[in-house]
């Protein structure tokens, strides 16, 4: 009885801050929203079904990778090398589309993603590199490598499997196909995080690594699996990303590496590990996505754009701190 | 002596590598001589300040992700103002271009005392915005810079008495880059300032304790940063003649040298020597590479290669040393 009349005597902004920081997804989604509501004033009748699905296509790759910055993020660390495998991924597979078939392809393109992917966790799991160097270091020679190899198919030309240009830009009642993809990758990577021992195992070791190894935890295997998730998870996001753009480059989803980090940051999971979700990561990279049309709109010149871009993801990162941390 | 050589023992290794790979260089082309050295130095230039700014930042405990950037602005706006003016004009160009560099560092060190959003996100959302005012100053390369100026970075120095054998060897620009760096980094690392950034770096929160101004203590060492990334920007403008809006590959090699020169990230740690010599071997091992007639694409992979196995060499090492 006292607990109701408490709560009844809490005043109302005290409340809904209340409720924000236990529900840290609905003021990102109302930002959402607003960003939404600007776009539609500015611009009347651009919000319609076509804006919409082209929105979802675009932020569904860079959703993708900000799930490997937010699990490598979780134990803290930070993956900078998704952008180079999934750059990989999506060359190598235009390459080698012209001499096999589609699949096989694919397959062969996934393989540099599986050894950047073990690279990186041996660096960081076995010899505790910090994760931001190892990943830098990978990346470079991934670079490296795709360099040559463009060199011995410079003559071969390449070819755009049709599946992957069906999943990634076409639409189906209204409804891109990418979902498909995307709907049971992201309900299974917050299935992982929230349910699974591995998840657990990401949360127990970013939080107190100390704590976790001494309650048993085998950190490099931790590691080790995570690092391989998350480029392989990159390397799918390469596939899909070549599919939208349809022109393979060697800087293909450069792009992408920053935007990721901070579609990971603004969905509030914390760079020192321990905190956060992916629900959260999936906002962000609606947030940005529709930021990046809603700058467009607004016909500024490319150095306003960037400087809009850069005050924002700090302005509502701080501000989701703050929302955050009155818990 | 013994604990002299303890300290400084990874230093003491990374000059005694860098010998090695000189001897390398001469084993491979017999005939590198002063022109090598020099073009080396010229190469290493806008790399050792833009380490020497990360080095800076990363024993405070932080890092900063913009130094390319800020770079790039510093770059463009001291292109865009040597532009046509007159020769005279750049002595008020350079202290304004060195001021700005110091703002833009000092800013992104007050917002993450502000924001208390973490270094790695702030730098990273500045890295945009420096890039945006960057582009906004100048929106393609141009621009130009003063002859004299030019003058600085390029060629050999000449000291009257001394025979041109000697002084052949000894680039401008290597002068230039002690000069600026010992400027600021001697007596800062003697002072009471310097002595605070170490403590941040360590823990901040005993630094806090013992009475040190740790938001300040922050804002110095990314304000010193920008600093140093105004002078790399200031000698891109000098080395090129021209200003361009578009970031460097700075970034990465920047880190790189701080953690290959034995300053941990995490902070409190290591010194400025270390990673400018780091930055000399980089950039050494590349042209052997060149040198070797090695594809420019492989020497990247190779690069990259020796990168990753240093890094994993040295964390292994500090693992065992902490085991023990």
């Amino acid at each position: 009885m006292s607990q109701i009349e408490t709560a009844a005597t809490v005043p109302l902004g005290r409340r809904i801050r209340r409720f924000m920081s236990d529900q840290p997804l609905v003021p990102l989604i109302i930002l959402l929203i607003v960003l939404i509501i600007i776009l539609q004033f500015l611009r009347p009748g651009i919000v319609n079904e076509r804006w919409i699905a082209n929105t979802i296509k675009f932020a569904i790759p860079l959703a993708i990778l900000a799930a490997c910055q937010t699990m490598t993020m979780l134990t803290g660390g930070i993956d900078l090398s998704v952008s180079t495998v999934a750059t990989m991924a999506a060359f190598i597979t235009a390459t080698q589309a012209v001499v096999h078939d589609p699949a096989t392809a694919m397959l062969i393109a996934l393989i540099p993603a599986l050894v950047i992917g073990l690279a990186n966790g041996i660096g960081v799991g076995i010899f505790r590199v910090h994760p931001l160097i190892m990943t830098l270091g990978t990346s470079l020679v991934g670079v490296g490598c795709l360099q040559v190899y463009q060199r011995t198919v410079i003559a071969t030309g390449t070819n755009i499997p049709g599946s992957l240009a069906w999943l990634a830009t076409g639409v189906t009642y209204g409804v891109p196909n990418a979902l498909l993809l995307f709907v049971p990758l992201a309900v299974l990577v917050m299935f992982t995080l929230r349910r699974t021992g591995f998840g657990r195992l990401l949360y127990a070791v970013g939080d107190n690594e100390k704590a976790a190894r001494l309650s048993g935890v085998q950190y490099w295997q931790v590691i080790l699996a995570l690092y391989v998730v998350s480029a392989l998870l990159a390397g799918i996001t390469g596939l899909l990303y070549l599919g939208l753009i349809k022109a393979p480059s060697l800087s293909l989803a450069e792009p992408l590496l920053l935007p990721s980090v901070a579609a990971a940051v603004i969905g509030g999971t914390s760079i020192f590990g321990g905190r956060g979700g992916y629900a959260g990561a999936i906002v962000g990279a609606l947030i940005l996505a529709v930021l990046t049309t809603l700058l467009t709109v607004l016909q500024m010149p490319e150095g306003a754009r960037r400087i809009l871009f850069g005050l924002i993801v700090l302005a509502v990162s701080a501000a989701y701190l703050r929302i955050i941390e009155d818990r | 002596m013994t604990q002299f050589a303890h300290r400084q023992g990874w230093v003491l290794g990374l000059f005694v590598l860098f010998a090695l790979l000189l001897a390398g260089t001469w084993a491979i082309q017999p005939d590198y001589g002063a022109g090598g050295v020099g073009s080396l130095v010229r190469a290493a230039l806008p790399y050792a300040f833009a380490v020497a700014a990360q080095t800076i930042v990363v024993i405070g405990g932080g890092i900063d992700l913009s130094i390319a950037s800020m770079m790039a602005l510093t770059s463009v706006t001291a292109a865009r103002l040597m532009g046509g003016a007159s020769e005279e004009f750049a002595i008020l160009v350079v202290p304004l271009v060195l001021l700005l560099g110091l703002l833009l560092g000092a800013i992104n060190g007050i917002l993450i005392v502000i924001t208390r959003v973490p270094d790695i996100i702030v730098t990273l959302a500045m890295l945009f915005v420096w890039q945006g005012v960057a582009l906004l100053v100048l929106e393609s390369p141009g621009g130009g810079a003063a002859e004299w100026l030019r003058a600085l970075v390029i060629g050999t120095l000449s000291i009257p008495g001394v025979p041109e054998a000697i002084t052949q060897w000894i680039p401008k620009a290597l002068i230039l880059v002690l000069v600026c760096l010992g400027i600021v980094w001697i007596p800062l690392h003697r002072s009471r300032l310097g002595l605070s950034i170490y403590a941040i770096g360590s823990s901040s929160l005993a630094a806090f304790r013992s009475g040190v101004g740790v938001a300040r203590t922050k804002i110095t060492s990314y304000a010193v940063a920008g600093l140093f990334a105004g002078m790399g920007g200031l000698v891109l403008t000098l080395s090129t003649g021209i200003g361009a809006p578009i970031p460097g590959p700075y970034l990465l090699a920047s880190v790189a040298a701080v953690v290959l020169g034995g300053v941990t990230l995490g902070g409190g740690k290591g010194g400025l020597i270390g990673p400018i010599v780091a930055v000399f071997i980089l950039r050494l091992v590349r042209s052997d590479l060149t040198l070797l007639a090695v594809d420019p694409n492989v020497a990247t992979i190779i690069e990259g290669t020796i990168m990753v196995i240093v890094v994993m060499l040295g964390a292994f090492i500090a693992m065992r040393s902490r085991a023990s």
